[in-house]
């Protein structure tokens, strides 16, 4: 036995066994990710149950489990839907209480813009009183009408109504300027000038409200109706559906068809149902600005300070003590930097900048609220201590011998730095940065004191002057799966969507993160030092 | 005031381009040269040989004030280069650097292309014009005897080249700079014998235009390649003459042990 622990192989042994488990341990976090969020999309199939008590219910089967505290029997759940009917999405029900079960091909199920999903048989179509059969495959053409109305009512409401109370809003601020004391006879006309300005918009406002009323009496005009699975008949305007499917009838391919375009929604799509339904287009475009903008603000910071630190400053008990702190800076807990953020940029500096160049607007603030702006200035203090870290390696590991090469041609300290030793240790700062952006990118706590929200009105970059709005408040990945997780009403519906937002979370970091890599490996062979 | 003394023991040399005086150089309380007084001739090629930590590398390095960059030196003696004193706190050292080119033990190549290398020194004098800094690479390569062999791959990394190229890079980047004196600091012995002939060829090219100082392991190159050679030892000049006469007629009994091989 000794002799085996004097050949060294249990260490080996211990060694790769404690990598082994870390490897498994993510492997297994990914995988469960991955499992749970990449099956949500997949078209489940229809049960429908008899019951003993003559019930009959309908829906996906979720799991089947062991009666709890029971010694024998098993348990099954079910989504059933209709969440305006039965009132909650999911039921329970003993195995030995069903008498029979079986898939009904005709069976449809019905994602639509409230209430969740709805499951049930197709009975017809009523227009004007009016009532036709239908067949699925008719429906869905019916429901490809309407969603290009859908998408015209979208685009009236958002954009041509949205762009007049932009202008409106504007025009508003103006004439409350020139109202302001001291009066005079030239600012009494640009004054009245607004006002008729803003007539004209109102004018334009009320034809535009008309036409979205008569589009939206169109949208109702055509109903569904559905009965349920005891029987129930149920009226659904077309204009309600989402999408219409028939999963028990739905060949392999119509099923992968079908998983595509619900991930496409997802990936592309704003939410629905306070967030529990459709995409998240907007968290994941929140997030991908903030860590850009965040980038921006750290690199130079943290590259002028470690320069500072490394290359002037010296070695002495100053700079030890600054360079100790700087590390231990990565250590403070980050809703600290969020309360610092709140306080300095949010309230001081938004405070004083809408004082100054926002005075119109007041009292409701621009940039003294939470914003992206705001929000990646205070991620950039959490991640400057990697930066200034990783670039002090990097300026470390350029060898003595080349900056003497070039104050031997009479280069200045600074030229030195500025043409030989920075671009050799551009690999070290990308590597900061791309350090910096995964901590960024993933961090939530000081988000949600400094602008992120359950669901923003519009994306920080839109077609308005200036284009890129800083001051707006913005979604994210990180705070999305917190919301839909967590603060959801309906959390037992919502469960899959936390699993696919955690997944597109883990893309989305992973995406910036080969971006950055690449960057920097294509730097680093046009840096590699000599080999001699 | 510094230079108190000035005396010139060998009297046969026309024209010094630099004059030591009494140097004493100290790494912290480590006396590291003793009082070296010499006078390197004007476009000759000056060889100091010695065993290693003699001191002959610091005295090269203080001729351009590289031991500056070095923390706790302290340096006594003066050092005039064409009756200047290079240690004179009007000095600008960056200036003095533009005059006195240096090349290191080892190749030490930025990495960037050949091109870059050699117009590093014009480009920080601020230099921008093409056709000019064309020029100068040109000429700077063809006397670094690297022209013919990088001309097709000037805008390759240097770091591509096998050793004694980069070498020469490294030279050619150094009189790019148009210095009067160039300062060797044991520039071959990071390199094979052909590479090191090619470089030696290449010095003796050099001396008609500058005045070379090479340190050296080899005595065989001093002696080859060199037209005075001085011998250190434990910080101090042990004798300084006319290559020729120290390798044949040694004066001092310690000189004589090193070059015939007794130790070292």
């Amino acid at each position: 036995m000794k002799k085996f622990f004097k050949t060294g192989n249990p260490y080996v042994w211990l060694t790769a066994s404690s990598l082994t488990v870390c490897l498994l341990m993510v492997c297994g976090l990914v995988a469960l990710i991955m499992v749970k969020g990449l099956g949500i999309f997949w078209p489940h199939e229809i049960v429908r149950f008899h019951l003993k008590d003559e019930t009959v219910v309908l829906g996906e089967l979720v799991k089947k489990e062991p009666i709890p505290y029971e010694k024998n029997g098993y348990r099954t759940k079910l989504k059933v839907g209709n969440r305006d009917s039965y009132g909650l999405d999911f039921r329970w029900i003993n195995d030995d209480e069903i008498v029979s079960g079986e898939y009904p091909a005709s069976v449809v199920a019905i994602e639509r813009r409230e209430w969740g999903n709805m499951y049930g048989f197709l009975h017809g179509i009523r227009k004007n009183g009016k009532t036709e059969t239908i067949q699925p495959d008719g429906a869905s053409e019916v429901i490809d009408a309407h969603k290009k109305l859908f998408r015209k009512i979208r685009r009236l409401e958002k954009k041509e109504i949205g762009d007049i109370n932009h202008q409106m809003e504007k025009n508003r601020l103006k004439l409350k300027q020139l109202m302001a004391p001291p009066a005079s006879d030239t600012l009494q006309r640009k004054a009245d000038n607004v006002k008729a300005k803003i007539a004209i918009l109102e004018k334009m406002y009320s034809e535009k409200e008309i036409l979205l009323s008569e589009l939206y009496r169109q949208a109702k005009e055509k109903e569904f109706i559905i009965h349920l699975a005891g029987g129930e008949e149920k009226i659904l305007p077309v204009f309600e559906v989402v999408r219409m499917y028939t999963p028990n009838n739905m060949h392999v391919f119509a099923k992968m068809g079908f998983y595509l375009s619900k991930l496409w929604e997802f990936i592309t799509d704003e939410p629905r149902e306070a967030n529990t339904e459709g995409g998240i287009f907007p968290a994941i475009f929140g997030t991908i600005m903030m860590v850009f903008l965040m980038s921006i603000a750290v690199v130079p910071l943290g590259v002028l300070t470690a320069i500072y630190l490394k290359e002037y400053a010296g070695d002495n008990f100053i700079s030890r003590i600054v360079r100790i702190s700087v590390n231990n800076l990565a250590g403070v807990p980050s809703i600290v930097f969020g309360v610092f953020g709140l306080g300095f940029f949010i309230y001081l500096i938004g405070g004083a900048v809408d004082n100054v160049f926002f005075k119109s607007a007041l009292p409701s603030p621009t940039f003294g609220t939470g914003g992206i702006l705001w929000a990646s200035l205070t991620l950039s203090l959490l991640t400057v201590p990697v930066v200034v870290v990783s670039t002090e390696e990097g300026l470390s590991s350029v060898p003595g011998s080349i900056r003497e090469g070039s104050y031997a041609l009479g280069a200045t300290k600074f030229e030195t730095l500025w043409r030989v030793v920075l671009p050799q240790a551009t690999p070290g700062i990308l590597t900061g940065t791309i350090l910096a952006m995964a901590r960024a990118a993933g961090e939530v706590a000081p988000l949600m004191i400094t602008g992120v929200v359950k669901l923003a009105p519009s994306l920080p970059i839109d077609h308005h002057f200036p284009f890129i709005h800083l001051e707006r408040k913005f979604m994210h990945l990180g705070f999305h799966i917190y919301d839909v997780g967590f603060q959801s009403p309906n959390i037992e519906a919502a469960i899959p969507m936390v699993y696919a937002t955690t997944l597109a979370l883990l893309f989305t970091v992973l995406a910036l993160n080969i971006t950055a890599i690449i960057v920097r490996n294509k730097l680093r062979k046009k840096y590699r030092t000599s080999s001699l | 005031m510094r230079c108190a003394i000035s005396s010139s023991k060998l009297k046969k040399k026309s024209n010094p381009a630099v004059n030591v005086i009494d140097l004493k150089f100290y790494y912290g309380d480590n006396l590291a040269l003793n009082g070296i007084t010499l006078d390197i001739s004007e476009k000759m090629i000056t060889a100091f040989i010695g065993p290693s930590g003699c001191g002959k590398s610091t005295l090269i390095r203080c001729l351009n004030r590289m031991n500056d960059l070095i923390e706790g030196v302290r340096i006594e003696g003066c050092i005039k280069i064409a009756g200047k004193d290079i240690y004179d706190p009007a000095i600008n050292v960056t200036e003095l650097r533009k005059r006195v080119g240096m090349v290191f033990q080892k190749p030490n190549p930025f990495p960037k292309t050949i091109y870059e290398n050699v117009v590093y020194g014009p480009r920080v004098l601020g230099v921008k014009k093409k056709s000019i800094l064309d020029d100068i690479c040109e000429k700077a390569l063809t006397r670094a005897a690297l022209w013919s062999e990088v001309k097709d791959r000037l805008h390759f990394s240097a770091l591509e080249l096998s050793g004694g190229q980069q070498q020469r890079v490294c030279i050619a980047r150094a009189i790019a700079m148009e210095p009067e004196i160039v300062l060797l600091d044991e520039p071959c012995s990071a390199l094979d014998p052909i590479a090191t002939a090619k470089i030696e060829d290449m010095l003796v090219e050099l001396k008609k235009d500058y005045t070379v100082v090479i340190v050296t392991h080899n005595m065989q190159q001093a002696a080859r390649v060199s037209d005075y050679t001085g011998f250190f030892m434990m910080g101090e000049l042990v004798e300084y003459d006319e290559t020729t006469e120290l390798f044949t007629k040694p004066k001092k009994q310690r000189t004589e042990d090193y070059i015939t091989g007794r130790f070292g």
